[in-house]
């Protein structure tokens, strides 16, 4: 029994669901009881998706219980059958259902439906979404695949790929797949099949016309294109363009299938991410302390952008996709961090705030801890809430992507040049203690800077220490630091004191503290 | 007075597209403040709680869920030993904690995991500083707003009994906002009535029961509570809802009756109350009446919203589809409400079809069905704010006919749409 309060992942027939919604011509009978059907919201009102997701929910009852849960079943999949006319049926079992044993995949192959009826087994109390949508997805790759009876033999330039991966309800699923074909396109590449998101039963079937596969999301995509690769002879691309260098290795990698020369995407000025985080306003940006959390996939390519990409100093990696939990530890481990793999947020919080970062790079939980503790944060991975699914088009992955990556980074974060003034103006008595394009309107008096209603972090009070620890002269130099750092000053100052047995803070042991952190 | 005629009711049994009693979560555990209630069930219903909620602004908000794993589905005496354990945790982090409240799921009831039995167990082993109850929010027994009304019947027998010799008392029932319980508890103190309300927002400070008490409820989805209060000796008055002018009014004026409070006490609090609230309904009601408003079921507060959507503000009843109609509780509703086609239970798709054969100018539905429903061209309201929102009440009469009005308002002024 696992102690939960909000979750990273959701059950794994959600992740079924994701990958059923993002296709055409199917749909899926879910053996369920009418709770469950909150799942639909995810799509209509998180994603905005224009139409229900194909799920038929057979909403048993208690009552139905003692009595024909399985004639429940069965009828709700003739009906949906007959209502939607779908290319394939996917049948399976929520959590509760899969308790009452009444296994859908066999009532399924009863009904006689003209159309081919896929069961899914998906151990509602061992896996999460992601590994339902893996699991789903190689499922109706076998299904709709037929095997060759020996790989095919392949010679010459591999032109032709498969996208694997994208789904419904994916963090910029919908933006990456567009940057990912203009640059397979630049490339030379064409896109055999790109699933499941647009796909159609028949189209899976031609899965095995690609020469290599891009496995985009490997949460998703890696048991179909394991089989895949092994099955066709096909070649898996597993590098995940995020990021100029990603993006590079990436170009390099399908260049060298395709026989093409990648030198004219390997030049300058694709991403405008390598000049504006060279250009002197970024010099701010080095060594800010960055926290990555989110899954395997975003998590690790977050850390390299963030090192390699704009200079931060990593501070913390983590990820609650167990499935990634090795190459995630064994990055940390190169990044010489702490690396965390947990799907207790309460552990994430906790690290987060021993830590100190200047930045959050995480999901919309890392969002919520980051906004409690007055920490500037950035989305890089699910889960995600609705303005996570922006209008504009913001991908995550090439050139563009590394742009989004920029701009949506270091937005939350001191401009540069701003910076610099906040520190000269700092003894003004006009002086406004927060950073002029983040926050609202400025209260009634004008000022300069105007205020923004951000927690800053608070002065130790008098009260709050009985010893009274800080002196006034101290108390208020620290007050006149920025409030982005008096946080951390503040944390850094006390612990300095309390390591020497200090029991009184004043000027000089805020400077000598500040001193001795600066080595 | 008429008498009701005879309902027409269309029985359905197909998909239901509602919450389960879990979500009742949502606002139970804002009301009563050092209630904890940890659901004893699967990652769905820890993914509903959090989906449906929407908001996770609380780092440590005062429920949970413990998730049953494969080892916990192996052996039952494992499975109650880990719920000690978890409660056992749960309530070394929270020690604000007094009462906390084991929320069966339906796996839980499924593998018959005896949460009533667990909670005596605890409640033995955490004495006297927490108290701990069980009810189910299973999506196989109940039906959204069922899960308060399953909540609030298993405090009943924790009420204190009233003293002998006991005046009579007013007990108000169902969770409202407590900013409209303070509006409504001042209309009582006007009318020399001494009410208080149930649930309460300590948990130890619950209300004395017994034959004295009169019960009036303040939510219509609350039989098995009143059924409960009724077991000992409460009587329940017979009242429509406190929605809208007409309905708050009515709510005031059975309690005054049942209490001996005068005519002309009742008018002179009342009135000026009403008119005003009259006064803040007249913009929604330009916009919406001789409109035509589709209810899918959801939270059984329907009956009582289509009464004051028909009456008050001029819209017509294309259907009122609720999870269930309690005749009895909603006696007075059904006498003020016209002929109209009621619909209880739920084929959701057969539904749509109506509903898109009767082309309504306003759709109240879940958040499931809204956007699909918009892109189709209709305008809805999503009825989870109507529960989640103050709506009760002669001050917040005005505000609710505006969460009707508000989405012609915005497909009036925009020059875009869902098809363009
Ligand atoms: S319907 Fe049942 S399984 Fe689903 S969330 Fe509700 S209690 Fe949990
Ligand atoms: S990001 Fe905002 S809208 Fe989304 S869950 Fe958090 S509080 Fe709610």
């Amino acid at each position: 029994m696992q102690l939960s309060v909000w979750t990273y992942e959701g059950p794994p027939h959600v992740g079924a669901m994701r990958v059923v919604t993002a296709m055409r011509g199917v749909h899926y009978v879910l053996h369920a009881p009418q709770g469950d059907t909150y799942a639909d919201l995810l799509f209509t009102m998180i994603e905005r998706r224009r139409e229900r997701p194909p799920v038929t929910y057979t909403t048993f009852q208690a009552r139905d219980l003692g009595g024909d849960t399985a004639g429940l079943f069965k009828t709700a999949a003739t009906e949906a059958y007959e209502r939607f006319k779908p290319e394939l049926l996917v049948v399976g079992a929520s959590c509760t259902a899969e308790l009452i044993q009444d296994d859908p995949g066999g009532l399924g192959k009863t009904l006689g439906l003209p159309v081919p009826v896929v069961p899914l087994e998906l151990s509602a109390y061992q896996h999460k979404e992601n590994w339902g949508a893996g699991e789903t997805f190689y499922r109706l790759v076998r299904a709709c695949v037929p095997p060759p009876a020996s790989p095919p033999a392949r010679a010459g330039p591999r032109r032709r790929c498969n996208v694997l991966g994208p789904t419904a309800l994916g963090f910029r699923h919908r933006d990456d797949v567009k940057e990912l074909e203009g640059l397979l396109a630049r490339l030379q590449v064409t896109v055999n099949v790109m699933a499941p998101l647009g796909a159609s039963p028949r189209d899976l079937a031609r899965l095995g016309d690609a020469d290599f596969n891009v496995v985009l999301y490997p949460e998703i995509a890696a048991p179909a294109a394991t089989w895949l690769a092994k099955a066709f002879g096909q070649v898996n691309v597993t590098t995940v363009p995020i990021g100029v260098g990603a993006t590079q290795d990436f170009i390099r990698e399908v260049a060298a299938l395709a026989e093409v020369d990648p030198s004219p995407l390997l030049g300058q000025g694709q991403s405008r991410l390598p000049w504006y985080s060279s250009s002197i306003d970024s010099t701010y940006l080095t060594g800010k302390r960055v926290f990555v959390f989110g899954d395997g996939t975003h998590a690790l390519a977050a850390a390299r952008v963030a090192v390699e990409e704009l200079g931060f100093t990593l501070v913390g990696l983590g990820t609650y996709s167990r499935e990634q939990a090795r190459a995630v530890r064994s990055a940390a481990e190169r990044y010489g961090v702490p690396a965390l793999v947990t799907e207790d947020h309460l552990e994430v919080e906790e690290l987060m705030t021993k830590l100190q970062p200047e930045l959050v790079l995480g999901t919309q939980m890392e969002r919520h801890i980051a906004k409690r503790l007055g920490v500037p944060c950035a989305v890089i991975s699910a889960p995600v809430h609705v303005q996570d699914f922006p209008a504009r088009y913001s991908p995550q992955v090439g050139f563009e992507g590394a742009n989004v990556l920029f701009d949506t980074w270091v937005h939350p974060l001191m401009m540069g040049l701003e910076e610099h003034l906040l520190h000269m103006f700092r003894d003004d008595f006009e002086f406004q203690d927060s950073p002029s394009h983040l926050g609202a309107a400025p209260p009634a008096k004008a000022a300069p800077l105007p205020a923004a209603p951000l927690p800053a972090a608070p002065l130790p009070a008098k009260a709050d220490s009985p010893h009274d620890l800080w002196s006034d002269e101290a108390r208020s130099e620290l007050q006149k630091i920025p409030f982005f750092v008096r946080g951390r000053a503040r944390r850094n100052t006390e612990q300095f004191a309390k390591d020497r047995g200090l029991h009184h803070i004043t000027l000089e042991t805020l400077y000598d503290a500040k001193a001795h952190f600066q080595r | 007075m008429t008498a009701v005629p005879k309902l027409q009711v269309l029985h359905e049994r197909g998909q239901h597209e509602v919450f389960c009693g879990l979500t009742g979560i949502m606002w139970l555990h804002r009301k009563i403040q050092d209630a904890f209630f940890l659901i004893v069930g699967s990652r769905t219903c820890a993914h509903l709680m959090q989906s449906a909620a929407g908001v996770m602004i609380f780092a440590e908000p005062r429920f949970a869920t413990a998730i049953l794993e494969e080892k916990d589905l192996a052996g039952l005496s494992d499975a109650n030993e880990e719920l000690d354990k978890a409660a056992a945790r749960l309530l070394a982090r929270r020690p604000d904690i007094k009462l906390l409240f084991l929320v069966g799921s339906c796996p839980s009831e499924v593998i018959k995991l005896d949460l009533s039995r667990a909670a005596l167990r605890l409640s033995a082993a955490h004495a006297p500083n927490v108290k701990v109850l069980s009810y189910s929010g299973s999506g196989i027994e109940t039906t959204f707003t069922q899960g308060e009304d399953n909540c609030l019947a298993a405090l009943v027998p924790e009420l204190p009994a009233e003293e002998p010799g006991a005046s009579r008392s007013l007990l108000v029932v169902g969770t409202l906002p407590d900013i409209v319980e303070d509006q409504l508890q001042r209309t009582f103190e006007a009318l020399g009535i001494a009410a208080t309300f149930f649930p309460p927002r300590r948990s130890r400070a619950l209300p004395p029961v017994g034959p004295h008490t009169r019960v009036l409820l303040a939510q219509p989805y609350l039989a098995e509570t009143a059924r409960r209060l009724e077991e000992r000796g409460a009587q329940r008055l017979k009242a429509p809802f406190p929605l809208g002018v007409e309905g708050t009014t009515q709510w005031f004026a059975a309690a005054a009756s049942e209490f001996g409070v005068t005519h002309e006490k009742l008018a002179a609090v009342v009135t000026p109350l009403a008119e005003r609230a009259r006064i803040a309904l007249e913009p929604s009601r330009q916009r919406l009446s001789g409109k035509r408003v589709f209810f899918f079921p959801d939270s059984q507060l329907e009956v009582p919203l289509a009464r004051f959507l028909s009456r008050e503000l001029g819209m017509h009843l294309v259907e009122v589809g609720t999870p269930f109609l309690h005749q009895e509780l909603l006696s007075a509703e059904l006498e003020l409400l016209p002929g109209v086609s009621l619909s209880e239970g739920q084929d959701v798709e057969r539904q749509l079809g109506r509903c898109r054969a009767a082309k309504p100018d306003l759709v109240v539905c879940g958040m499931g069905l809204c956007n699909p429903l918009e892109v189709e061209g209709f305008t809805t309201k999503w009825s989870i704010e109507l529960v989640f929102s103050p709506v009760q009440g002669f001050e917040q009469a005005g505000d609710l006919a505006a969460l009707f009005a508000r989405p012609l308002a915005r497909r009036a002024l925009l020059q875009v749409n869902a098809c363009s």
